[in-house]
């Protein structure tokens, strides 16, 4: 059981750095998901941790110890790849008993673990097999079941399903998230899947550039972004952005109208904003209604019927692309006039410099 | 066997053969006989006497005079064919040859002498193994002792360069530190200078340490082998870094990374040193015979050096130690040529 404590971390490629002071606590049994887009930094973290890059500066704890100078092998952290990074001269049996020789485990119980390990990841049919022989899935939990014999403290994930066809991904998604609750290890978990992230996290990490964006349970990110960027990142499809400028602050909320002349309200404290000032106006997909006659205009461009729910993709007079979420099937076609309503309940605000968000007043419940 | 004849009988022709066929086999045929005849040649002769080495024109298959005991004389005599004269037809044993008439006699009418012309008769012969070219390696030259020698430098030579250049090679592929492509580099340039030229420094510092006329003094010196290095450094290359990394995870030391992750995958490049690493030291010939004077300590092919002499060459036991010095390193080459291209490490990993 273990407690990471991430204080100031840096990471210098030569010139470039790579993490800019990361301040970050994982708790006990945490799943701590790191995301972000590709180049974010968020494997150089992970592999900081790790143990298998050298930490340029701040410190690095576990369980209040500091581990900066110790090796990846003294660390008692195990790490599942994302290419399995499976020994491809031993058999499955070799490839879990080899971290368990290393540390001089007596023969017996070497045994045991790995049929206890077999037996709870489903893998005791090719004990004997190597791994080529195995499929995609396959090897997937013969990486986790290696992670698991050894009983670490903390459970490194580098984008362990990305090889995985979709189908498989959603399965193991849910196997990883039964052994975090079956074992109740720390466990960090890198991916640039926010979907991955919001199904699994207790704790969600947006990373940009080497810099944490915004860290917090996964609702809180989605409800309560701190910015454009963690607005945008989190949440599928994407959130709407619309240009829009100050007209009005009162107690309710803000009043803003776009470049068009359509009015628009959000619920958030308007601190430090003057009539006149420029905005992003942030709305997701989910909470676009169709409004009748009311709202803005918009032009639908194309029109995506899953049967229970539909997508509307939608550009408005001045360009501004617009995705609306609509449950339930709907009759608007492509090229028809749609009307938007957005609800101040549902709006977030945006500063156009720096893109750090207004405090929302009210959050309202997802239609 | 029949996927041998099905294979060997393969042809472009659906109705007999092609001309791609008949070139195609010409020249195979050639190579074979390019590759295979000198070998070939060298074999049939190791088994020919002395006396039939030395005859001219020389003959394909290892000879021998036909001898017969005839009554009143001693020794076997030689039987010989005459082909012109009075006794045309007749097979006749020679007693002694003077100029250039022989004095011949009848096995079946022993008492009576005749003399024919040497140009009328050929010599009786028949295919006769000359075994004792290969007895005599083992009873009058010690044969065992040079063999051994052999053995001893290559196998310990092997062992050794394959330890320091894959040792070497780890740290050039895996690690990173300042200065690896410098090293890297320098370890490559030593290519360049050619063999001979370091002789005297290499042999000045051997004989400062000793080691002249011991097998140490011939494995030192060849143990660090740039190519292997080269060799090894690339193959380790295509080894994922994830695999060294996983296995750190999983608490193996360096040592443990690469006696057990590197080492077993890069076993084909491993094949491939073994078998240059093998055939360098038991064909090496001239540095041996500078650091090896005392003939206990020579090497096979220092042996077979000591065959020529200045004057005259033993050339039947000098082919038959040849055949015998062949033979190992065949072997060793037929072992381990199916590791060459079995490429273990690209599996395993997606």
């Amino acid at each position: 059981m273990a407690v990471l404590d991430l204080e100031k971390l840096v990471k210098d490629y030569g010139q470039v750095r790579a993490i800019h002071g990361v301040d970050l606590r994982i708790e006990n049994g945490e799943f701590c998901v790191f995301v972000g887009p590709s180049g974010c930094g968020k494997s150089t973290l992970l592999r900081m941790i790790a143990g298998l890059e050298d930490i340029t500066g701040g410190e690095l704890r576990i369980d209040d110890k500091r581990v900066n100078e110790q090796r990846a092998s003294e660390r008692g952290l195990a790490m599942v790849f994302q290419t399995y990074a499976l020994y491809p001269h031993m058999t499955v049996r070799q490839n879990l008993a080899f971290g368990l020789e290393n540390i001089r485990t007596p023969k017996a119980e070497i045994e045991a673990r790995v049929a206890e390990a077999a037996r709870m990841l489903q893998i005791e049919a090719y004990l004997d097999r190597r791994p080529k022989q195995l499929s995609g899935g396959q090897r997937q939990r013969v990486a986790i079941g290696r992670a698991v014999v050894r009983e670490p403290r903390v459970f490194l994930f580098d984008e362990p399903l990305s090889n995985l066809d979709a189908e498989l991904r959603v399965t193991m998604r849910g196997e990883i998230s039964a052994l975090h609750r079956r074992l109740g290890n720390t466990m960090i978990y890198v991916t640039h899947d926010q979907v991955e992230a919001m199904t699994m996290a207790d704790k969600i990490v947006v990373l940009r550039d080497g810099r944490i964006e915004q860290a917090g349970t996964p609702l809180d990110l989605y409800n309560t972004p701190r910015n454009s960027f963690v607005a945008g990142f989190i949440g599928s499809p994407r959130m709407n952005f619309i240009d829009v400028t100050v007209t009005a602050i009162d107690a309710d909320g803000v009043a803003l109208k776009d470049a068009a002349g359509n009015a628009y309200r959000a619920a958030v404290a308007g601190e430090g904003l003057k009539p006149g000032q420029a905005a992003e106006l942030g709305i997701r997909p989910d909470h676009l209604e169709i409004g009748a006659g009311e709202g803005t205009a918009v032009t639908v461009q194309s029109v995506e019927q899953l049967g229970g729910e539909s997508y509307l993709y939608c550009e408005a007079a001045d360009g501004t692309k617009l995705t609306a979420h609509l449950p339930g099937q709907t009759a608007i076609r492509r090229g028809e006039t749609a009307h938007l309503v957005l609800r101040p309940q549902f709006t977030h605000l945006f500063a156009k410099e720096g893109g750090l968000a207004q405090t929302r007043l009210v959050i309202g419940e997802a239609v | 066997m029949s996927t041998v004849l099905s294979f060997l009988t393969r042809r472009r022709g659906r109705n007999g053969f092609d001309l791609t066929d008949w070139l195609t086999w010409l020249y195979l045929l050639a190579a074979v006989l390019l590759m295979f005849g000198p070998v070939f040649w060298l074999a049939l002769s190791s088994f020919k006497t002395e006396s039939a080495l030395q005859e001219y024109p020389p003959t394909l298959l290892p000879l021998a005079p036909v001898m017969a005991t005839v009554e009143g004389y001693e020794e076997p005599l030689p039987l010989f064919r005459v082909t012109g004269g009075e006794h045309e037809g007749k097979v006749l044993a020679q007693v002694r040859r003077i100029g250039l008439n022989a004095q011949m006699v009848d096995p079946a009418a022993p008492g009576e002498r005749v003399n024919v012309n040497i140009n009328d008769r050929v010599p009786e012969r028949e295919f006769t193994l000359a075994l004792e070219n290969y007895t005599t390696l083992f009873e009058r030259f010690n044969f065992l002792l040079y063999f051994w020698n052999s053995v001893f430098i290559t196998v310990i030579a092997t062992i050794i360069t394959v330890l320091f250049n894959s040792m070497a090679a780890f740290a050039l592929s895996k690690y990173r530190f300042r200065g690896r492509t410098l090293v890297f580099i320098l370890i490559i340039a030593t290519l360049m200078i050619p063999p001979t030229i370091n002789l005297v420094p290499i042999f000045l510092v051997v004989s400062e340490l000793g080691l002249v006329n011991s097998p140490w003094g011939v494995i030192w010196p060849a143990v660090a082998t740039p190519t292997g290095v080269f060799l090894l450094r690339q193959y380790m290359l295509t080894i994922p870094d994830d695999l060294l990394d996983a296995a750190r995870m999983d608490h193996a030391s360096e040592w443990r990374v690469y006696w057990r992750i590197v080492l077993p995958l890069s076993a084909p490049a491993l094949a491939v040193l073994v078998i240059f690493s093998v055939m360098w030291r038991w064909n090496e010939f001239l540095w041996p015979l500078i650091v090896l004077n005392r003939s206990e300590e020579f090497t096979l092919q220092l042996a077979l050096n000591s065959f020529q002499g200045d004057l005259q060459t033993a050339w039947a036991p000098l082919l038959a130690m040849t055949v015998l010095t062949l033979l190992p390193i065949t072997l060793v080459f037929a072992v381990l040529q199916k590791y060459i291209t079995a490429g273990i490490a690209q599996s395993g990993v997606k």
